[in-house]
């Protein structure tokens, strides 16, 4: 399953290779079977790019996901990561439970807009609560596509489907949703936005909270028409950029000053640096209540709001709330996970 | 005066005479809520200190304050600890059920009442004692609102006196349940000592029911199953908890999560686990399941309704082939049923839990020693099956307490199954995930974080060949299935063999599991003496059964397969597995009453089908 492997600090002219010593090609997964032109191909593509970039050794990220067209999308990048395609709507509990087992993984988990807003509302919910360090990433394209395009509860009111049904009923923002629940990093990008999807992929990776990605992701097979609000062209038409998003990694020089008056430079917990340049004058990321304020305004508007809604790089995270040793628990030794005798005696003692 | 009230109706006569020693059982009805599980369990421990076998059942309603409930002490001195059909002497503290406990007696047996509630004038067949519980807790507790508390502890004390029980063990009982509370223990042992007190000075005994001092209790231990299966958990070397609470199970992890944070803090201050509280059930099992994947040992446990939302994770977790134990606390379904009652009703749905052709591991544990001592078992089998083991636990079991011998440390090693590090990957170059390898049904699996180019897979519920990558062939999905079946064939040489106890060249043998053990053994009894019908048995402990079940059934004509439900579950799922000539021998007793099964209804229904 894994492709070859390039020895770290070889020092034969070869492909070109990032801070551990892989090429790129390491990251790659298998052919995807997508239809052509789907957004969520261009998302795993970013996931490539960003995971290469930053150096994470592919063996020490999972990447859990549910089930529909979003969810098979694992299979088509990083084929040295474990994957664990899961039940539907279910994928966040089967995260939390790898993430208690083994706090060193990286935890990528990959959901679409019917396996996260509709069958999986409940476990996302809970899972945005804990601030697990897991990154959460929507393919929403606001349609069932594997059952032949049906409505998620992502869909716009008034969107249309091609059959000629009008959704006539609000959509769930799962962003807003991800801010007030107590996610710490939380954003929405489009599949066809290179930079900032990227640039949200590295701050997300550099994170060590709950991150959610909403990522618009046309279906070109069953929401790309006319009338539908999740098309390449609507999109493109009503994108509204609240920042320009930059990262620069920990293990980066610095090349380039901010001016703090027009940008909100964020540390993250490993010392990158989130850089959000804004183009709305007065937006803090940092206030979950402006930030809802202006996701509901972009509803009102007809707009597809993109960019850094809220971060919160300081959030006690989960593991640390349950005080776990810093060893992965799986493979503690058994002599540290089976007390010795004089344990089990002193309490039959007190049963006596 | 009270003791007027007793000395009339000479009619019980005879009974006085006679003298019961060390077997009766004691019915407290209260009210919930009332703090009558103190006293309740002083009384049970002062019997046991005495020496004398003991069982203390709690029938509780399903609400936190002001509804009847009754708690049962049998003491017996023959070791019989199963429930008893009849009452052998009733106190009646709830005004709201005194009438019909009383009126439900057999003839002959006591009442202990409060003396307001003037139950003597309802039966002239009975033993009546009156207590003005109000007067008496009122002299010795000066707080009006500690009064309702004390008041139940009172009855210990008369009854104390009744029975014959020591008041030096019901001290040392009180001492021991308000261990840290040196006040309350100081005004319970008061309240007691008054109750014994008034019954010396006012109460003449003319019931035949004596507790006498023997040595048959020397040494043992009184524990739930739950707590029993908490300590387990915790020797099993358990790192993952994830439950959401249901009646009767949550007792379990809330007590692992005490024993845990007692006894698996290290050096560093921090846990070497993690217990997570889950949103629901089906929450619950995807962290199970998602831990176990990641090499955890993982566990939660629930009951019926957590078991029916658990399905569909329960197949991905036997396709995908992914450890994690199970703890089936069964209470009473369907539906929401009896939430507070007992049964052993989800054999069969749990034995197939999930869509398709899904077969789960089960253990039947009988007694808190096998809350115990399977809790080990089963974190062995499910990572070496590298699939779910539930462990079918039951309200009577987890919730009541029972005395056993100490639990011994467990012997067989942590047994973490076929999983491939590193170096071994090193050394083979890859592996394929799913190949049956070395014939058993098998196949070697590596976990997230094996830093080696090739030890990542594929997990996933959908169809897959031996490389885990997605198919849809018709030969390698049924490869897959069969490979499935042989694993499954090969567990049960694994699993925890039956316990086989043999009469005197019996003909009919008796197939029991789980609590109606208890019912079981001393229905042999019954049968030996008063029908001398001898019967042989088989305890099954372990599905899938063994090669021991099937030589059982064949040596015997005719089985009886007693058990805690209306549809005989499982002996329709032993028929599944055995000869369709030998399937005739079964015959069903299957009760569902919500209360744990008693030897008298066991005995009554076999001795009738064999036409004594």
């Amino acid at each position: 399953m894994g492709t070859t492997t390039v020895e770290p600090g070889a020092a034969t002219p070869g492909p070109k290779t990032n801070r551990i010593g892989l090429t790129v090609m390491d990251y790659k997964g298998g052919k995807t079977t997508l239809c052509a032109g789907c957004g969520h191909n261009a998302i795993s593509e970013r996931i490539i790019e960003s995971m290469y970039e930053m150096g994470v050794q592919p063996e020490l990220l999972i990447k859990p996901s549910g089930i529909g067209c979003s969810s098979k999308t694992p299979a088509y990048f990083m084929s040295r990561s474990h994957s664990f395609n899961a039940v539907h709507g279910r994928m966040p509990s089967v995260a939390t439970g790898a993430i208690l087992a083994n706090r060193k993984l990286v935890c990528i988990g990959v959901s679409g807009d019917g396996d996260t807003a509709s069958i999986g509302i409940g476990q996302f919910i809970h899972l945005m609560r804990r601030n697990l360090p897991i990154i959460y990433i929507i393919e929403d394209n606001g349609v069932y596509g594997l059952t032949k395009g049906q409505f998620s509860a992502t869909a716009d009111l008034g969107s249309k489907l091609k059959t000629g049904v009008v959704n006539d009923l609000p959509p769930i923002d799962t962003c807003a949703l991800a801010i007030q629940l107590g996610a710490t990093l939380v954003g929405r990008s489009f599949s066809g936005d290179k930079r900032q999807l990227s640039a949200m992929l590295k701050a997300a990776i550099a994170h060590k909270g709950t991150v959610m990605l909403d990522v618009v992701s046309p279906c070109v097979t069953f929401n790309d028409h006319e009338g539908s609000t999740k098309s390449y062209k609507y999109v493109k038409e009503h994108e509204e950029t609240l920042q320009d998003v930059s990262f620069v990694p920990h293990f980066e020089e610095i090349a380039v000053e901010y001016d703090p008056g027009s940008t909100v430079e964020v540390t993250m917990h490993d010392g990158s640096r989130l850089r959000l340049r804004k183009l709305e004058e007065d937006y803090d990321p940092t206030d979950k209540i402006r930030a809802i304020t202006r996701l509901t305004e972009a509803h009102d508007k007809g707009e597809v709001l993109t960019g850094v809604f809220y971060v919160n790089p300081e959030a006690p995270n989960f593991m640390d709330l349950l005080n776990v040793v810093d060893q992965p628990l799986a493979t503690l030794p058994d002599s540290v996970t089976r007390p010795g005798k004089e344990v089990l005696d002193a309490v039959m003692e007190e049963l006596r | 005066m009270a003791t007027t009230d007793v000395t009339p109706r000479e009619s019980a006569g005879g009974m006085g005479r006679k003298r019961i020693v060390n077997d009766m059982s004691i019915q407290v009805a209260t009210v919930n809520g009332s703090g009558s599980q103190s006293s309740n369990t002083v009384l049970l421990r002062s019997i046991f200190q005495m020496g004398v076998p003991v069982s203390g059942k709690n029938m509780f309603p399903s609400n936190i304050a002001g509804l009847p409930t009754w708690y049962t002490i049998r003491a017996n001195k023959n070791g019989y600890i199963g429930r008893k059909k009849e009452i052998d002497f009733l106190v009646a503290m709830n005004p709201e059920t005194a009438q019909e406990d009383t009126m439900s007696l057999a003839a002959g047996a006591s009442v202990l009442y409060d003396e307001p509630l003037a139950l003597h004038k309802l039966r002239d067949d009975l033993i009546f004692y009156s207590v003005p519980y109000d007067k008496i807790v009122a002299a010795v507790c000066p707080e009006a609102k500690l009064r309702k508390l004390v008041k139940n502890m009172v009855y210990v004390g008369v009854v104390a006196n009744l029975l014959t029980v020591e008041m030096t063990e019901v001290e040392k009982a009180i001492r021991k349940q308000f261990a840290k509370k040196v006040k309350a223990a100081n005004l319970n042992l008061a309240a007691a000592q008054a109750g014994f007190d008034y019954a010396k000075a006012n109460l003449q005994k003319r019931g035949a029911f004596y507790i006498e001092r023997m040595n048959a209790t020397a040494g043992k231990i009184i524990i739930d199953g739950n707590s029993a299966a908490a300590l387990g958990c915790m020797f099993a070397g358990c790192t993952v908890v994830t439950w959401y609470p249901i009646t009767p199970s949550s007792s379990l992890v809330e007590t692992m999560i005490e024993y845990m944070k007692e006894y698996r803090i290290g050096p560093d201050g921090k846990a070497t686990f993690a217990i997570v509280q889950a949103e629901d059930e089906l929450a619950a099992i995807g962290m199970v399941i998602g831990a176990g994947w990641a090499g955890a040992r993982s566990m939660t446990a629930t009951a019926g309704p957590g078991i029916s939302l658990m399905s569909e994770f329960a197949g991905l977790a036997y396709y995908v082939e992914v450890p994690g134990v199970i703890w089936d606390i069964q209470r009473v379904g369907p539906s929401t049923g009896l939430p507070t009652r007992t049964s052993q009703g989800d054999i069969l749905s749990t034995a197939f839990l999930s869509h398709g052709d899904t077969k789960n591991i089960m253990l039947f544990p009988c007694s808190v020693t096998e809350c115990f001592s399977m809790a080990p078992d089963a974190f062995n089998l499910a990572e070496q099956f590298q699939t779910l083991v539930f462990v079918m636990s039951d309200l009577d079991l987890g919730m009541n307490n029972w005395m056993s011998d100490p639990f011994e440390y467990p012997t067989t090693p942590i047994n973490r199954g076929k999983v491939l590090s590193k170096e071994d990957l090193d050394r083979l170059g890859g592996f394929a995930r799913y190949k049956d390898v070395d014939g058993d049904g098998i196949g070697y699996r590596t976990l997230p974080g094996t830093i080696h180019p090739a030890a990542a897979y594929f997990a996933r519920g959908s169809g897959h060949n031996e490389r885990a990558q997605y198919s849809e062939r018709a030969d390698d999905f049924e490869n897959n299935m069969e490979r499935l079946n042989r694993k499954f064939e090969t567990a049960r040489s694994f699993v925890p063999r039956p316990e086989i106890t043999k009469g005197n060249n019996a003909k009919i043998g008796i197939i029991g599991y789980g609590t109606s053990h208890w019912g079981i053994t001393e229905s042999r009894d019954q049968l030996r003496d008063e029908y001398s019908v001898e019967t042989d048995y088989l305890r099954l402990r372990a599905y899938p059964f063994t090669r021991e079940v099937h030589e059982f059934i064949e040596r015997h004509d005719r089985i009886y397969l007693v058990e805690q439900n209306r549809d005989a579950q499982m002996l329709t799922l032993l028929k599944l597995d055995l000869k369709p000539e030998l399937t005739t021998r079964l015959r069903s007793i299957a009760h569902i009453t919500g209360l744990p099964l008693d030897a008298r209804s066991i005995t009554d229904e076999l001795t009738s089908m064999e036409g004594k």
